[in-house]
């Protein structure tokens, strides 16, 4: 491949031809990232660093600054705006800022140290970033990332994140999510919890100093948008039931990603949309919001009782092999009954060069193929078997087990508390499981939503994964965000304030909490003979069946019916008991299911819309003849950025054109 | 399997609980005992009976939201976090007792659900390393030596769950404290705040009505990340050194 400096266009705008969600949407204005940098690649964050206005250090403590989550992206941005001398106002759901769900991550985070010296560079961070995205973010933003990703490791060490180390002292590396370089730095299977504690602490020490004011068992129930520009949140004290009004300069959006409008995924129970979609609500565009994450090796459902779902970590491939029986009527027997002529290892015989590392969306699918065909293992969970082996017996008999004990025993002994088998006996079941969203509200440069004066960081974003994410990545760009953009970014528009009070009087602030409350007194009136879990639950049947790993027209526009009456149920049959003035958890989760059930029919039209393979949305009408993803770049090399349409109208679509000057995009192939 | 479960009930802090007993059947031995929970949950839901509130958030182990005394015990009867603590551990007819964690420092706030808010106060006094984003050297300037890093890890793995200070007699944190004060004791970079870290977190434990330890060792027993107990000698010495500092 050539090496483009970032200053010739590679492709032309798309053009869409088909048109598969008509009728469903409306066609907006096309859109534009206002503050887009241009000029030679390397060059672009250095010179926007440079022109965005600074904030005198004594106007600081005179602005005030909302930050909704407290993960890698909120932690990090919090801890760092306050040692800047902001004020800021962060706010989590749980009961501290240290419990939130970057701290699940196991893999690692990638880097361009280049400690190895196995030819890594930003460059190559950067390109294979975009490629493993599919050509679908945008290169200013992830060659940003990539620039600021060495820095990470150095704050991070600098706060004592004990990273794992060579025998010399100094930090250790791996390869990681299908990459040829070792660039991943990881703290054993812990590497988020570590990281997201370094954030929390230093988060807490600015609690000490006064600048961070904390909101624990908080959460943010809508978006207060006063003239124009974001000014506030409406939340509600989970201990009290009050319902608060938090006014500030800038609003901060850093909630995460909406996983579990699937139900089962490996998000944390109370991760949600609630703050995001609010924001949509009132006009903060949703972008590519179709595009999620199905990570292949997860420990499978056990039964109709599940509540979360559990990754393992994608390790386990690089020695584990994977297989189904050949024959359907074996496969209610013991797998080590199984002869090897009658095993079919799928994946090194359909992908011979990859084998099992190919990446995770196709490794996803194929496992879906054969559970699909009847070749699924494990136990019948309504009349299907959804599971797969990974078999170590090989890795076993080769290294022995003490070795294989040494790299993944963690993981084996997860595996074996949950499902009560011992996997150096018996092989291991794996089935995918909904992971990460690559979608999220529309952002430009400056992580500025077209909302002004809000801004969206981590995975409550859209901005730097695509339509697929490398693994390894999404600490990186939490932390990134947190730690080094947004607060070189948002300072552009700090300089213009303190902005003028907005008096709780304002009809802005007066409608968002009359709404609120509104709506809590609707949930808690209804009545209804079903619980949120219930209908929780029956959404995530929906979107796993039809907006899942293979998407097809008919079964999106079935799914978008089963939605619409799903909702209207919802609203007249839900049953909440006890009382909105003290701890009530049906409470939150009904308002949480509400927004996921609106948010899960927009991901069906814009999977809809959107007919073509690429990353992790995977249309049956777009593959090859082999059956490969089939990506359209002259109909779709765009980010759908989708505007709320009202409370019964059709969301409305702005398309932001994609174009390409350091990269030259490329179908992918993994045969 | 069926199951009788004896299940603590409490309004709000301000009134007074007491024990409920429910009866639940058809839990299968694969659920999590949260996943028990829910289930129970819902047939209360039905029969219009509030839900029982109990914490929890990743259900994998890793949080630390959730945490129940189950017959008396930490996270119950295996070493590991009551999301992780599976329904195979028991067996059909099993009367089961479920408690919120009992501290004087960690206040009921519903049913199972109490406040650790103490948890991150002590933070906020010292369980950091003071370094401004941006002000970090590079990375590999300062090698730290493999078997100090390795141990700094296996402490730092702590979940702040609040399980050993349940556990503890005396209802101390020293456990808790002490994983953090050994974690960042041990690498280069926690040297220069040493003193202030232990003497600022032990005075506010002391002041949050944390009990003293006096070497019981149930809060290690209890541990889901099974930090060992001489953190908490490391936590002495510390506090001694600083003391002798002049601290």
């Amino acid at each position: 491949m050539a090496f483009l400096d970032g200053t010739t266009l590679t492709n032309k705008p798309s053009a869409q031809v088909s048109d598969d969600a008509h009728g469903y949407y409306t066609l907006g204005e096309p859109l534009v990232d206002p503050v887009a940098p241009t000029g030679p690649i390397k060059d672009r964050w250095i010179n926007r660093k440079f022109e965005n206005r600074l904030v005198n250090p004594a106007n600081r403590r005179k602005l005030d600054v909302i930050i909704v989550g407290t993960g890698l992206a909120g932690g990090a941005a919090a801890a760092t705006m306050g040692e800047a001398g902001y004020n800021v106002k962060s706010f989590c759901y749980q009961d501290s800022p240290r419990r939130a769900h970057s701290i699940a991550a196991q893999g690692g985070i990638n880097a361009a140290k280049n400690y190895k010296e196995d030819g890594d560079s930003i460059h190559r961070l950067f390109y294979d970033t975009v490629k493993g995205g599919d050509y679908r973010a945008r290169e200013s933003n992830v060659y940003r990332l990539a620039e600021v990703s060495a820095n990470i490791i150095d704050q991070c060490v600098a706060q004592g994140v004990p990273f794992a180390r060579e025998y010399g002292g100094l930090l250790d590396n791996r390869s990681f999510g299908g990459v040829q370089v070792s660039r991943t730095f990881y703290a054993r299977g812990q590497t988020g919890q570590q990281l997201l504690i370094g954030a929390y602490q230093a988060m807490e020490r600015q609690v000490a100093e006064g600048t961070v004011e904390q909101f624990t068992r908080h959460e943010m129930l809508e978006l207060i948008v006063a003239d124009g520009r974001a000014r506030g949140i409406i939340a509600r004290d989970m201990v009290t039931g009050e319902v608060e009004t938090h006014l500030a300069d800038a609003v901060v959006l850093a909630s995460g990603g909406y996983g579990n409008v699937f139900f089962l995924s490996t998000n944390a129970m109370g991760s949600n949309v609630t703050a995001a979609w609010r924001a949509h609500r009132k006009g903060a565009y949703m972008a590519n919001p179709c595009y999620t994450q199905i990570h292949p090796t997860c420990i499978p459902v056990s039964g109709e009782h599940q509540s979360k779902l559990t990754l393992m970590s994608e390790s386990l491939r690089n020695d584990g092999r994977i297989w189904v029986p050949k024959r359907a009527e074996d496969c209610d027997k013991d797998p080590r009954q199984i002869a090897e002529e009658d095993r079919d290892y799928y994946l090194e015989r359909i992908y011979p060069s990859f084998g099992n590392l190919v990446p995770r969306d196709i490794a996803s699918r194929a496992a879906k193929y054969m559970c699909d065909e009847g070749r699924g293992v494990g136990p019948l969970v309504g009349d299907f078997r959804r599971g797969v082996y990974l078999d170590f017996a090989d890795a076993i008999g080769r290294l022995g087990r003490d070795a294989v004990a040494a790299k993944y025993g963690n993981l084996f002994d997860m595996y074996a508390r949950i499902t009560g088998e011992d996997p150096y006996e018996t092989p291991m079941r794996i089935y995918p499981a909904v992971h990460y969203v690559m979608g999220g509200l529309w952002v430009d440069y400056h992580l500025q939503s077209n909302i002004t004066g809000l801004f969206v960081t981590g995975e409550a974003n859209f901005s730097d994964h695509g339509a697929n994410r490398l693994g390894a990545s999404a600490l990186m760009q939490g932390l990134a965000d947190g730690y080094f953009v947004l607060p070189n970014t948002i300072r552009e528009y700090l300089a213009d304030g303190p902005f003028e009070t907005v008096p709780e009087t304002h009809p802005a602030v007066v409608e968002a909490r009359t709404s609120v409350e509104e709506r809590i007194a609707k949930f808690l009136s209804i009545n209804g003979t079903r619980s949120a879990d219930s209908y929780h639950k029956e959404l995530g049947h929906i979107m796993w069946e039809y907006c899942g790993m293979e998407r097809t027209e008919e079964g999106l526009r079935k799914a978008i019916d089963m939605i619409r009456e799903l909702k209207a149920d919802f609203w007249t049959n839900l049953k909440v008991l006890g009382s909105a003035d003290n701890l009530n958890q049906s409470l939150e989760k009904a308002g949480r299911v509400a927004d996921f059930i609106e948010l899960g029919e927009l991901m069906c039209i814009d999977a809809l819309n959107r007919r073509e393979s690429c990353g992790g949305h995977f249309r049956a009408e777009s593959q090859t003849e082999d059956g490969e993803a089939l990506r359209h770049d002259e109909e779709f090399a765009y980010v759908a950025a989708w505007e709320f349409g009202g409370e019964d109208g059709p969301p409305v679509l702005h398309k932001e054109d994609l174009l390409y000057t350091a990269i030259e995009m490329k179908q992918r192939s993994y045969k | 399997m069926k199951l009788t479960l004896k299940i603590w009930r409490q309004p709000d802090a301000a009134t007074t609980g007491g024990m409920h007993t429910y009866q639940l059947e058809g839990v299968s031995e694969d659920m999590s005992f949260l996943e028990m929970l829910d289930m129970l949950n819902e047939q209360l839901n039905a029969d219009g009976e509030e839900p029982v509130a109990f914490d929890s958030d990743c259900r994998e182990g890793i949080c630390g939201m959730c945490g129940l005394m189950i017959n008396g015990h930490a996270h119950g009867p295996e070493v590991t976090t009551t999301c992780q603590l599976h329904m195979r551990s028991f067996t059909d007819g099993d009367v089961i007792t479920i408690e919120p964690w009992r501290s004087e420092a960690f206040p009921v706030i519903k049913d199972l659900v109490v406040d650790r808010g103490a948890f991150d106060r002590i933070i906020q006094s010292g369980g950091f390393i003071s370094a401004n984003t941006g002000s970090a050297p590079e990375a590999n300037n300062l090698a730290v030596d493999k078997a100090d890093a390795d141990r700094a890890f296996n402490v730092a793995t702590c979940i702040g769950c609040g399980a050993c200070v349940a556990a503890c007699p005396n209802g101390s944190a020293s456990l808790f404290l002490g994983a953090k004060v050994t974690h960042l004791g041990l690498l280069p970079q926690g040297q220069p705040e040493r003193d202030t870290r232990v003497v600022g977190m032990v005075g506010q434990h002391d002041h949050e009505g944390f009990g003293g330890c006096t070497n019981i060792g149930e809060c290690a027993a209890a541990c889901p990340k099974e930090i060992p107990l001489d953190v908490i000698s490391q936590l002495n010495r510390d506090l001694r050194v600083a003391m002798r500092h002049g601290h």
